[in-house]
């Protein structure tokens, strides 16, 4: 915002969501545009068709989003921009929401472009408005790569909201720059190359980087949210050491060298990948420098950092005792896990249910991404990949000479996101899978952001709304069902319908997301066991957290949001509408 | 003056939302203030846990041993997270359990005895208080104010004025409910001064 933007693009992914979301909160305000994008690379080709015409943009992503996006991005390093163009990138460590923990700051490197990287909320803040202006004073894309901790703390930040004035841009018709064939390309490239000195000199002078000389001779290098982790650690332990914090990449050459040449012993202490020990060993001319870090197998090579991971690598170095973790030890065995479960009456549950009706245990479940994979409790998730990798896995299966039944299961916006041109593909070579097209009218995991499946625009607009059959029929599927999760009875015979048929199937399982409903505080009725129970444990088995044993009976607690599935499992018809309650 | 909190729990608790009201009071007293949370998947009744450092020059995340404070929003929840607390804290602990899906079918695991964790979590830490904050909650009026609870009697161990949380209380609740929440805010700060006596 302060930065001036004036177009914003994204598509959600945690712990990305949030800075859209607050976005689309101040663009009426503002009046700048913003939108849910259908997936990283149609919001990322469309930032570039906004920058091209002469505005300020955003494009915000997860970093396995940027897979999706690299394409676009790559080029984009050759042809430059012309409105400021700021890519959010939203890093991972320790993989909390993730499929994988993987590094952006290799992304940057690969395209050629600046990196940013905030080692706390008010310097994120300070460099993302500050991007805009080194974008195009170097006519570049300017990645601002955040991770977890840093995306997912709130902090007291100052914020000064008066907005520069609106950059009226118009594209103008320019092939040598626009145009990347190959006689082109060639001369961008070059360009591309000799604008990396530029980009050195820019870098090197900003605030972000951060030089802290002591008397030691034993220093640390480190970045991000570490820099934070390794001030704490020091202090605590009362290590004397000089800091050299890089907020920028490529890190400077000359400053790295200026820091090292006081020391003999560096430390370099980094989330992810190896990424400025690299830079450094490269670098550094020093024969009598000992360098610690992921390399030699010092600073873990994985996971997320806290204080206490530095401390415990400067205890090592340092030799000093390192307390043991835990304070009460045999209690840690006694806890027993609490993994996140679908909501109670959410619909994806009821959807595996009648599936494993009558695919049972044989049959084998590729799934995607979203709440539903949690269906994993359920059996009912055997694959979990990548976005949109739910339908390409199971023909591929199909093709790998697999008998079994393969039926899969994709969220609706996973499918807009990426899974319609894998079903085109299992249609146009002739598969033999299920696809179930779990839609919940919204992107649940993420935050309930609308998609075009639910005719809202991110502002909260109405506008065309796509119908999945259509899409799905126009892919080449001829048998198509349409089912409510909610009623059971009437899934599974429809199951069981496209289970005699062959072909590609698809089934679109309809139902809003349960928490969504709740939240927009649809008319629920809730359900009870009554005394005709038998203690069965069918409906425990089914697994809804608002179901509960007190040792003889089924019991159903207040978390139940009345979605009637367990009634229909019960074989003797025990479980009942309350009925004084609305 | 820093002060370090873990708040611990289930998604769905108001976890996040305490941290939103504490957050809020920090601004409108002037105090730097940082909020990790783990959420995401957290809504999805896991386990929670939130740093809250008030007044650090740091990072988001408390190192082991040195919170000043626990806010136990769930028995096993809380001791889970115990080992950040420092032997000195505070632990606030709400005894009503929430059974998490992993011990619904015996044998695999069993919800441990309630009264036996806190006589560990006794032996271990100076200052502990316990209470059923939704027996609390339930006479206030609404089961869905544990969290004002909890943080009605932390409001005492808090480097914060009792009226500047109510405010933000205040600005943060939709309106129809705040009553409700003011109410059980103030059965956590009483339950903390008759329990001191
Ligand atoms: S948020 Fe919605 S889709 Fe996700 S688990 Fe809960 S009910 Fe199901
Ligand atoms: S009706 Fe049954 S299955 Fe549905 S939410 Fe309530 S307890 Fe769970």
């Amino acid at each position: 915002m302060e930065g001036g933007v004036e177009g914003a693009y994204a598509y959600p992914g945690t712990p990305s969501s949030e800075i859209m979301e607050k976005l689309i909160e101040l663009s009426g305000k503002y009046r700048f545009y913003v939108e849910w994008s259908t997936n990283e690379k149609v919001a990322l080709e469309n930032a570039i068709g906004s920058s091209w015409g002469g505005k300020r943009v955003a494009v915000i992503m997860k970093h396995v989003g940027l897979n999706v996006a690299s394409d676009p991005l790559m080029s984009l390093a050759y042809t430059g921009i012309k409105g400021g163009f700021v890519l959010v990138v939203a890093d991972d460590p320790f993989s909390h929401s993730s499929q994988n923990e993987q590094d952006s700051r290799i992304y940057a490197k690969f395209a050629q472009i600046p990196c940013l990287d905030p080692s706390s909320p008010e310097e994120a803040n300070r460099m993302a408005s500050y991007s805009f202006e080194l974008s195009e004073g170097l006519n570049i894309p300017v990645m601002l790569r955040s991770t977890t901790r840093i995306s997912h703390t709130r902090s007291s930040v100052e914020i000064k909201m008066e907005r520069k004035k609106n950059f009226s841009g118009k594209f103008e018709k320019n092939s040598s720059q626009w145009v990347v064939i190959p006689a082109h390309t060639r001369r961008l490239r070059v360009k591309l190359s000799k604008k990396q000195k530029h980009i050195k000199e820019a870098l090197e002078k900003l605030p972000y980087n951060k030089l802290e000389e002591s008397n030691s001779r034993f220093g640390i290098i480190t970045s991000g949210v570490s820099y934070l982790y390794a001030k704490e650690a020091v202090a605590s332990l009362g290590i004397e050491a000089s800091f050299l914090k890089i907020g920028a990449y490529p890190p400077s050459e000359n400053m790295i060298n200026k820091f090292l040449e006081k020391l003999n012993r560096v430390l370099i202490i980094e989330e992810l990948t190896p990424f400025v020990e690299e830079f450094v060993r490269v670098y550094t001319k020093k024969q009598d420098l000992h360098i610690w870090g992921k390399l030699t197998g010092d600073v873990p090579e994985t996971g997320e950092f806290s204080p206490d991971t530095v401390k415990e690598v400067l205890s090592k170095i340092f030799r000093r005792p390192f307390e043991e973790k835990s304070i009460l030890p045999d209690l840690d065995k006694l806890l027993p896990p609490r993994p996140p479960v679908l909501c109670a009456g959410c619909p994806h549950r009821a959807t595996f249910y009648a599936i494993s009706q009558v695919f049972g245990k044989k049959a084998i479940y590729p799934s995607d991404i979203g709440c539903y994979t949690l269906g994993l409790q359920m059996g009912g998730v055997d694959t979990c990949l990548c976005m949109g990798a739910s339908i390409t896995i199971s023909s591929g299966l199909y093709k790998s000479g697999e008998k079994r039944e393969i039926v899969c299961t994709i969220g609706d916006s996973t499918f807009l996101h990426t899974g319609i041109p894998g079903l085109i593909n299992a249609v146009y070579n002739n598969s033999r899978i299920v696809v179930v097209i779990l839609d919940n009218e919204t992107t649940a995991m993420t935050g309930y952001q609308p998609h075009p499946g639910t005719g809202i625009t991110a502002q909260g607009e109405k506008t065309h709304k796509v119908s999945f059959e259509k899409i799905v029929r126009a892919c080449g599927v001829s048998y198509v069902e349409t089912i409510d999760p909610y009623n059971l009875t009437e899934s599974i015979k429809v199951f069981k319908r496209v289970k005699e048929e062959s072909g590609v199937r698809v089934v679109i399982a309809k139902r809003v997301c349960a928490l969504l409903a709740k939240k927009l505080d649809m008319k629920r009725v809730r359900f009870e066991v009554t005394e005709e129970c038998i203690g069965c444990q069918k409906c425990l088995k089914f697994g809804c957290p608002a179901i509960e044993w007190n040792g003889e009976k089924a019991q159903i607690n207040e978390q139940c949001s009345g979605c009637g599935v367990c009634a229909q499992i019960c074989p003797v018809n025990s479980i009942r509408k309350k009925n004084n309650e609305v | 003056m820093k002060f370090d909190l873990i708040i611990a729990g289930v998604g769905g608790q108001g976890i996040i939302f305490t941290t939103n009201v504490i957050g809020r009071a920090c601004i409108k007293e002037g105090k730097k203030i940082l909020a990790a949370e783990t959420h995401g998947m957290a809504q999805r009744g896991g386990s929670v846990e939130t740093h809250i450092r008030i007044g650090t020059e740091f990072g988001p995340l408390i190192p082991k041993k040195k919170a000043d404070a626990l806010l136990g929003f769930e028995p096993i929840e809380a001791l889970r997270y115990s080992h950040f607390l420092s032997r000195k804290g505070i632990a606030i602990i709400n005894t009503e359990k929430i059974i998490p899906p992993s011990c619904v079918f015996p044998g695999k695991f069993t919800y441990p005895d309630v009264n036996y964790l806190m006589s560990k979590i006794k032996e271990v830490f100076g200052k502990v208080i316990i209470l059923n904050a939704l027996k609390l909650a339930r006479e206030s009026g609404s089961i869905m104010t544990v969290n004002m609870v909890m943080l009605g009697v932390l409001t005492n161990y808090l480097p914060l004025e009792k009226k500047t949380i109510i405010q933000a209380i205040k600005e943060l609740v939709p309106e129809k409910l705040i009553e409700a929440n003011l109410r059980a805010f103030e059965k956590g700060v009483n339950f903390y001064l008759t329990y001191k006596s």
